[in-house]
């Protein structure tokens, strides 16, 4: 549809007209903000908090952990190409040895999830299958941060956005500063 | 000249005050939209609906 409103623009006589193609769909995957009457219902966008460690697949678990440890994290989400999510670490992954690298132990392709999901359904999904945390990305897989389930659960039980990320600076409205790739 | 553009350049040219236009039908757009976008549906896509559109200014069409 939008390019055909870009042809007739042109035809009107705009001399600087843009399609952006991929539309509304794109932009709500891509955890962006949204008005109309349908921001009502709760997002997965509205429960991802962008604060999670990441590493490169070249550097060694020693130093990954030491720099997850040290921001409160247990889960490290190996990225490459300016923000793809190649793989994570954690539990296991942490008792190898420490001088191996972390493409080398990393859990390859985690499941990810798109911040436009609802999120009830999701948050539902995660507890029938015991998953604590869950990688949300960009339809192209680029990071936007990652899900907590204990957060979310929170969040849907009516707890407000500043009681639940206390402890986060900005979160989970952080993430909507964040330019994603 | 009509130009594809993504994501990224759609925040710069909103930023640089393009004026977003969600050509969908009225329903859809109340619906949802991205913040700052008018609602012209293709249909009315004309002349007249338009001319609350600054020419001088880039126009974004989704």
């Amino acid at each position: 549809m939008s390019p055909r409103a870009a042809c007739q623009l042109e035809q009107l006589g705009f001399t600087q007209v843009y399609d952006y193609v991929l539309g509304l769909a794109d932009w709500k995957a891509a955890g962006r903000p949204t008005d109309g009457t349908e921001t009502s219902v709760q997002r997965v966008a509205e429960a991802t908090r962008p604060d999670v460690p990441t590493c490169d697949p070249g550097e060694s678990i020693e130093s990954v952990w030491i720099r997850t440890e040290t921001a409160g994290w247990d889960e490290c989400l190996v990225i490459e190409c300016d923000g793809l999510v190649v793989g994570r670490l954690r539990g296991e992954a942490w008792t190898k040895n420490r001088e191996l690298l972390a493409g080398d132990v990393m859990e390859f392709g985690p499941t990810t999830v798109r911040a436009d999901s609802l999120l009830a359904p999701l948050v539902e999904r995660m507890q029938k299958r015991n998953t604590e945390t869950v990688t949300v990305t960009t339809p192209q897989g680029h990071l936007i941060g990652v899900l907590i389930r204990q957060e979310a659960e929170q969040l849907l039980s009516g707890r407000t956005p500043e009681q639940i990320w206390a402890d986060c600076d900005g979160c989970p409205g952080q993430w909507r500063l964040v330019e994603n790739p | 000249m009509i130009t594809d553009i993504n994501r990224e350049t759609l925040l710069t040219l909103i930023e640089q005050g393009a004026q977003v236009v969600d050509v969908l039908p009225e329903g859809e757009f109340m619906a949802s939209h991205i913040p700052g976008a008018i609602n012209i549906p293709l249909k009315n896509l004309n002349s007249e609906a338009t001319s609350t559109l600054t020419r001088a200014k880039p126009v974004v069409v989704y």
